[in-house]
């Protein structure tokens, strides 16, 4: 007999908190627009995401032009190539993935994954999508203002972020910092509202280790946001203010066209420190809820429960609380005393420990599963493998020796690529494909999506692989054309031409999927209330899409884990979260 | 609304104490943390972030104060009085913190009466709060002005590293802004208080939900939080 883990409450004690009554719209604005239903919140924020990922998309397939054929595209000059760069990865790292992992998969998957009927607080959460939008909106705008957007590089270290030689000095940098402000109070008010409903708004016998993987990845990932940001918060302040009113706190005594500055005694070595104590977190606020999803992904997928369950949790509680204490390995070439290297090098390797302990049980889920390769699980896959490769030179960047001359390099940007862009937005892809039926009642096209996903996987591989060996040529990051350098070997100029090449058709491919999108919603075939036969409670909804409340009359009540798949002597190889405990016959879709 | 706050009087009899207790809560369905509504969950987790931005102002302005290769304004020079013809260092700041400290009194005297369901003493105690609160930031409006009209800007001052100037203002600039945000919702809140809204349910104007005594202890955590942000400032900012 397998061991089926049923946790120890036996049947689903009483309800503790009565029901609160929902905002019930009244209109189409309130309904649609001014909503403050999670899941139209939820399309509201990854449809914005989605938008201004694409202006960043484009940013890129901009900056491959020039990397791959310098010279030949006269409307790319060196500010302009900057200014491409800083917004290509602010916008991917924080206004796409981020807010689409939380704000969108978030705000969609837990309350429904928890079984409540909404958000705690609806118009906090309604509010932080306005909020949201109007930090999308400033961001948008600094392409349009004297000077451009800013050209810092998505760090903004200064001095140079505010210092004349760096494109967007007068309007984009302004716009920036105060757009990041805007995101961030936008966010904390969507973030409270996601810790409260997983702490304390799921329904009867949801307890937190019968929770998905998705919710305790999303859960983390939301806490860490709400302790990381405030350093966020501070450093934009205080540059704005350096900007602006012309304090120090970053400037050092500057000479500047031969000008002494009015600046003097200000550290831009503490803006670093409070930039990646945010930053390094946010490689794991938009990774634990991708490691979440994956697993629900895999299991679902496998027909297979999860393997080590209670070690996937610790692993993602534990990867959380150590990403608070390693962000100095990006600062290894900025100086620190070798004492500070050392520590920040060890807790740094550790954190590899409970990475692997997920990436082993991934595998040893699949191991012997009965596995369907549908578009989601390919893409589950295609993150596995991207995951590991990114993950294993992570090993060769934390150690300080190794750092330093490797720093500053293309193999940086493949390593970061790998890890924390192409293995999320992997998982981001493959979450779309496995619940756009519940979102739209529609299945995307099969065809389209095996086509989107072979094009991104291996155009990704294409592209990113062959920067790791530019970097160990030396091949510097952020250079707008390499010149001639001796070290620079006519074949780097062939690679380069070849990525570009490939990132043009890995984008032609992301628009067959936003293709795919819209045409499914049309066309595509009926899914019905839950196309995977998966476990958990949001595939088991009266209405789908779901209605407004979730769940009609009466909330589900939780009996198990949500990882019974194949059970021995069940009538069908999944068994609802909701599905009592007492009477193994089965009936598909639950009440 | 009522919500959360409710306790379930026979369960609350058998549940285990101490760390066991915190087991079982934590291994239960439902909550967390039992017999706390989801607004007062909600404002500990947001204090607790709020936490993380002061702690970030605070050492970024001691990192500066610190590393800064030029002397450091003396703070009881610098925020000292001459009244009477004595010379008082940091007098100003202490009445200040007076002020302030007495305005968590009464504040928890409110919370207190608002269990009452007393709405008077409530509302009243309330507005004495926001009083005492907006006499704060009177004064600290006062000690703006008076070290502006000495010289102190943002960028620069008469008596030393640029930073003073730059970290006082930031610092109790975002400190007075939540102390008057609180005085405004000490104000909004009373009024509910006053006029009853929470014994007929009466429906918010923006959430349409129904209110609840309990937002005044829930106001109460916000305003005891700024309190305790002060002491911190008080004790890095101006006695270091």
């Amino acid at each position: 007999m397998v061991d089926v883990p049923y946790d120890a409450i036996a049947d689903a004690p009483p309800a503790e908190v009565p029901e609160v009554e929902l905002y019930h719209p009244k209109s189409w604005w309130t309904q649609y627009v001014f909503s403050q239903d999670a899941k139209v919140i939820a399309i509201q924020y990854s449809l914005t995401a989605t938008a201004i990922g694409l202006v960043a998309l484009v940013l890129s397939w901009m900056m491959r032009l020039q990397l791959g054929f310098p010279g030949t595209f006269s409307f790319i000059d060196a500010n302009q190539y900057l200014q491409f760069i800083t917004m290509h990865g602010m916008i991917m790292v924080i206004y796409l993935l981020t807010a689409l992992f939380l704000g969108g998969f978030g705000n969609y998957l837990i309350p429904l994954m928890v079984g409540a009927r909404d958000m705690v607080f609806p118009y906090v959460n309604m509010l932080s999508y306005w909020v949201y939008l109007l930090a999308v909106v400033v961001l948008a705008s600094t392409f349009f203002v004297p000077g451009g957007p800013t050209g810092a590089g998505w760090t903004l270290y200064p001095p140079q972020a505010i210092l004349s030689g760096t494109p967007g000095q007068d309007w984009g940098i302004v716009l920036m910092l105060a757009s990041l402000i805007l995101f961030i109070i936008g966010f904390t008010m969507g973030g409270l509202n996601y810790v409260v409903t997983v702490l304390q708004a799921r329904t009867r016998g949801m307890t937190l280790m019968r929770l998905p993987l998705t919710v305790w990845g999303i859960f983390t990932a939301t806490v860490m946001a709400l302790l990381a940001f405030p350093a966020l918060f501070v450093a934009s302040v205080m540059m704005l203010f350096d900007r602006l009113l012309g304090t120090s706190f970053f400037m050092p005594a500057l000479i500047e066209m031969g000008q002494q500055m009015k600046y003097g005694g200000g550290s831009p070595i503490l803006f670093q420190h409070l930039f990646w104590f945010f930053g390094h977190p946010e490689v794991y606020i938009v990774a634990l809820p991708a490691f979440g999803i994956v697993s629900d992904l895999i299991s679902t997928h496998a027909r297979k429960n999860i393997f080590g369950y209670r070690m996937m949790v610790w692993a993602i509680v534990g990867i959380g609380a150590l990403s608070f204490v390693v962000w100095a390995h990006h600062m290894y070439v900025s100086g620190m005393h070798p004492h500070f290297g050392f520590f920040f090098a060890t807790t740094t390797l550790i954190i590899a420990i409970p990475t692997a302990i997920k990436v082993y049980n991934w595998v040893l889920t699949l191991w012997r599963g009965d596995i369907h390769l549908t578009v989601p699980m390919l893409f589950a896959l295609g993150f596995i493998i991207t995951f590991v490769n990114g993950g294993l030179t992570g090993l060769f960047l934390g150690n300080v020796v190794v750092d330093v001359p490797l720093s500053d390099t293309m193999f940086v940007v493949a390593h970061f690529h790998m890890v924390m862009g192409v293995a999320p937005i992997m998982v981001v892809l493959g979450a779309i494909y496995h619940w756009y039926p519940k979102v739209t009642g529609r299945m995307l096209d099969d065809w389209m999506g095996k086509f989107h996903f072979w094009v991104t996987f291996l155009g990704a591989y294409l592209i990113f692989f062959p920067m790791h060996y530019l970097g160990l040529q030396g091949v510097p990051r952020r250079y707008h054309d390499l010149g001639e350098a001796a070290f620079i070997t006519p074949n780097v100029h062939t690679l380069n031409a070849f990525i570009t090449v490939v990132a043009l058709i890995v984008g032609f491919a992301q628009m067959v999927f936003l293709f795919n999108l819209v045409w499914s919603l049309f066309k595509g075939k009926a899914s019905g209330g839950n196309p995977w036969r998966a476990t958990t409670l949001e595939w088991q909804t009266p209405e789908t899409p779901p209605g407004h409340g979730n769940w009609g009359k009466e909330l589900p009540v939780v009996y198990r884990w949500a990882y019974d798949y194949s059970v021995p002597g069940a009538a069908q190889d999944f068994i609802p979260q909701n599905q009592p405990r007492a009477t193994p016959a089965l009936q598909g879709a639950a009440p | 609304m009522a919500e959360t706050a409710l306790t379930n009087p026979e369960e609350s009899a058998a549940r285990a104490t101490g760390w066991q207790g915190i087991a079982d809560d934590w291994s239960s369905d439902q909550r967390a943390f039992k017999n706390v509504s989801w607004g007062k969950a909600m404002m500990w987790i947001f204090l607790l972030s709020d936490t993380f931005i002061f702690s970030c102002f605070l050492l970024s302005y001691m990192t500066a104060r610190m590393s800064t290769t030029v002397p450091w304004p003396n703070p009881s020079e610098v925020f000292a009085l001459t009244i009477g013809g004595h010379h008082i260092p940091l007098i100003l700041i202490a009445i200040m913190t007076f002020v302030l400290i007495s305005s968590s009194g009464t504040m928890a005297m409110a919370v207190n009466f608002g269990y009452r369901r007393d709405r008077t003493k409530t509302a009243v105690l309330m507005l004495v709060t926001a009083a005492l609160g907006a006499t704060f930031v009177g004064m600290q409006a006062f000690e703006w002005t008076k070290l502006i009209m000495e010289g102190v800007r943002p960028w620069e001052n008469p008596w030393g590293a640029p930073q003073f100037g730059a970290s006082f203002f930031m610092i109790t600039g975002f400190h007075g802004t939540h102390v008057t945000f609180g005085v405004i919702f000490l104000v909004a809140i009373a009024r509910k208080v006053w006029r009853g809204d929470f014994d007929v349910e009466r429906r918010g104007f923006f959430t349409s939900r129904k209110g609840q005594y309990e937002i005044v202890e829930i106001m109460g955590l916000y305003w005891h939080f700024v309190d305790l942000v002060w002491v911190f400032i008080f004790a890095f900012f101006y006695l270091w």
